[in-house]
């Protein structure tokens, strides 16, 4: 497309998105990654600890009630029913004296009764015994004590229906009767809690290199996906920078690679309406000085001999009707030459061929000789207001052809006089055509430099090619000189054209 | 009135331009092709050639430098082609001057006069003739209109003696390439100065013994040329 590429926008957000929290798609990709992999961990890590820590205490608990068991069946026999106070504590400090390595505090009720223990230990909790109470079986309850975390348990003890079992909860054994008896024992778990304590440490020690090792797959995983967008990043942005042979290698058959796929179909699509359009443009642009140049053989003929056409229409010998045909098409002629000639010459900008040949001039001597060139320097429509020396550099040939323009254009269309002023000002000139007309209507102010730009279509064709100002334009441009219409307070129209400061010259 | 050559290929051009110079005076011959051109000039013996540039067979550059290897006859191109590019190579291969088509017959009658005149308009009249002088190597004899460098006479086109004359006739004195248009060729203020460089660049080729180190025509940078000062 001739349009051109749009401005690149992309530095500023860049620039700020340097001082936020990263927020790009690999920031997010790696965020995502070791989220799940700390989930992961952690889910991990938890269950495992959960099992484990049951584990641990079921075994001690099972343990502590085997022992239990163990302890009730060699002393509970010896005991005799109902017991009194003493026997419960004789009762106790045996269990106490037995728990070993398990250091137990026992306590021991009958029936109701309070508890009884020989030594002091955490008080037995109330729901506990009540649900050995209505269980009958043996129950037991971790709590806190002194900080630590205790074991407690309850157990009956039983008569077994026939002699030898007395004790035990099994209910394979028949239906053993309760005894009233029910003995309480309290343990401190610091083993289990270090054992646990060490779980979690080597939980928490699997999980933090889990996760850096994670950040590894994280980032190449990141990369991977972010390859072929950086990829297309950059292949977009060239294509907007112009280049649009640029194509993108498409592997794999994953979204990206469609995504790809796509992208090199549109800049082929891209690349052939361009070049589409460029083609016709030139072609359009070669017709049009093709044909200019192609007149100019058959016009070099016809202008060869308009002079002896307007010599004998000016003579008599010509009949009335024949000498005004021989002056019309003199004049013809001659207004057709001018046209090709203003058409090579905006052919000449389009190919980019007009060549500016600078010179260090006096803008006086310009505006002298121009108005004598054209006939206007005797002329009292054309008034000059010019005021010592205006030293330009400027391509002379082409600043007449934008000063005969101007003021060709206000005799035509103004009403005289024509006053061309030139003024220094901040080290540029400026040059003012100014005429006493009714000046350029709003609407067609806008339009006055294009191309054979008609303010009124149903106006019959002025003495101009309709090239004029179109080509005063160019030759500003040319120049780097701006060239501006307007209307002047009193109604007349006014053409500024602003030559900017002469440039240093090139040692 | 002139004896005109025109090497033209264009019937329409032959015509208007016949009859454009029979008007005003002129003995016009049409050659259609560079060749018939070339042996029209023995025959003819003209005083000024017109001629096309893009001619069939034989280009009309290449007729150009034919011309101009045995003769200093005025030769002015008349091409539909008005680029820069073209006007240079076609002043460089050695015409004197340049038309750009369509061209009235006031315009073309005018640039013939020009090149037809020996000397420049200024010189015409207000400076005695002062016979041979010497600049260096360099003999010019404003009387016999002959250059000679070493005591062997030059072969110069008629653009390059008048340009030397003018010059030469205020050694030292510097003028505008605009200047040199207006008084050597006769051309507008806004004629295109690449006709002057072009004849500067045949004539240093001629009478300089280092077209590169120019002595007798030197460029001032930014204004123009000057005849010497001779070291």
């Amino acid at each position: 497309m001739s349009s051109p590429p749009p401005p690149r926008t992309r530095t500023a957000p860049r620039k700020r998105s340097r001082l936020r929290l990263p927020h790009g798609l690999r920031a997010r990709l790696v965020g995502a990654f070791l989220l799940a992999t700390a989930f992961g961990a952690l889910l991990t890590a938890g269950l495992t600890f959960q099992q484990a820590r049951s584990a641990i205490l079921q075994r001690t608990q099972g343990s502590a009630v085997a022992d239990l068991r163990g302890q009730l069946d060699s002393l509970a026999p010896g005991l005799a029913f109902p017991p009194t106070t003493k026997d419960l504590r004789d009762l106790a400090l045996q269990l106490d004296q037995v728990g070993g390595h398990r250091s137990w505090r026992a306590a021991v009720s009958y029936q109701d009764a309070p508890l009884v223990s020989a030594a002091p230990g955490p008080a037995v909790p109330a729901p506990l015994r009540s649900e050995v109470t209505r269980e009958g079986a043996a129950a037991y309850q971790r709590v806190e004590h002194d900080g630590r975390p205790w074991l407690a348990l309850g157990m009956p003890v039983l008569y077994a229906q026939d002699t030898a079992r007395t004790t035990g909860a099994s209910p394979a054994a028949g239906r053993p009767g309760p005894s009233g008896l029910t003995v309480y024992v309290s343990f401190p778990l610091d083993d289990d809690r270090a054992d646990i304590a060490a779980l979690v440490t080597a939980a928490q020690a699997g999980a933090a290199p889990a996760l850096a090792l994670a950040l590894v797959p994280a980032l190449y995983a990141a990369g991977r996906i972010l390859r072929p967008v950086r990829r297309l990043r950059g292949g977009a942005e060239r294509l907007a920078a112009g280049e649009l042979g640029t194509r993108l290698p498409a592997h794999g058959s994953d979204e990206l690679a469609s995504l790809t796929r796509s992208f090199n179909t549109m800049a082929e699509t891209l690349e052939r309406d361009d070049a589409e359009l460029r083609r016709m443009e030139a072609g359009a642009r070669r017709f049009a000085s093709d044909v200019a140049h192609e007149l100019r053989t058959p016009l070099a003929a016809m202008a060869a001999v308009t002079e002896v056409l307007d010599e004998d229409a000016a003579s008599g010998v010509l009949p009335e009707d024949t000498a005004d045909a021989v002056r019309l098409i003199s004049e013809e002629t001659r207004t057709l030459a001018r046209m090709v000639e203003d058409l090579m010459e905006v052919s000449r900008f389009d190919a980019k061929a007009a060549p500016l040949h600078l010179e260090d001039v006096d803008l006086r001597t310009l505006v002298t000789k121009t108005l004598q060139l054209r006939g206007w320097a005797e002329d009292s429509r054309v008034r000059t207001d010019l005021k010592g020396a205006l030293p330009v550099r400027v391509d002379p040939r082409r600043i007449d052809v934008i000063l005969g323009n101007l003021i060709g254009n206000a005799l035509r269309h103004g009403r005289p006089p024509v006053t061309l002023t030139a003024r220094p000002h901040a080290g540029s000139t400026v040059i003012t055509v100014t005429d006493h007309g009714s000046g350029i209507p709003a609407d067609v102010l806008p339009h006055v430099f294009e191309r054979f730009y008609k303010a009124d279509a149903a106006r019959t064709r002025s003495a101009g090619s309709g090239l004029g100002l179109a080509i005063a334009r160019e030759n500003a441009l040319l120049h780097h000189a701006t060239l501006v219409a307007g209307n002047t307070a009193r109604g007349g129209a006014v053409f500024t054209l602003t030559l900017p400061p002469a440039p240093e010259e090139q040692p | 009135m002139a004896r005109v050559l025109l090497i033209e290929d264009d019937p329409a051009v032959q015509k208007g331009v016949t009859l454009a110079l029979r008007r005003r005076g002129h003995d016009t011959e049409v050659a259609g092709s560079g060749e018939t051109g070339l042996l029209a000039l023995d025959r003819y013996r003209p005083d000024l050639v017109l001629l096309d540039l893009m001619l069939p067979q034989m280009s009309g550059l290449e007729v150009c430098r034919r011309i101009r290897e045995s003769r200093q006859v005025p030769i002015i191109i008349l091409s539909a082609r008005g680029d820069e590019l073209d006007m240079v190579v076609g002043l460089e291969a050695g015409a004197d001057d340049y038309i750009v088509k369509p061209a009235s017959g006031e315009i073309l009658e005018a640039r013939m006069k020009a090149v037809l005149r020996r000397v420049a308009p200024a010189q015409e009249s207000d400076r005695p003739v002062a016979g041979a002088e010497d600049f260096a190597a360099l003999t010019i004899d404003r009387t016999s209109l002959v250059v000679a460098k070493n005591g062997t006479e030059l072969a110069l086109a008629p653009s390059e003696l008048k340009l030397l004359l003018f010059l030469s006739a205020a050694p030292g004195q510097v003028y505008s390439r605009q200047q040199l248009l207006e008084q050597v060729w006769e051309h507008s203020f806004y004629g295109d100065v690449r006709l002057v460089d072009a004849c500067v660049m045949r004539l240093r080729a001629k009478i300089e013994d280092d077209p590169r180190a120019p002595g007798y025509i030197q460029t001032v940078r930014g204004f123009g040329y000057r005849f010497g000062p001779l070291g």
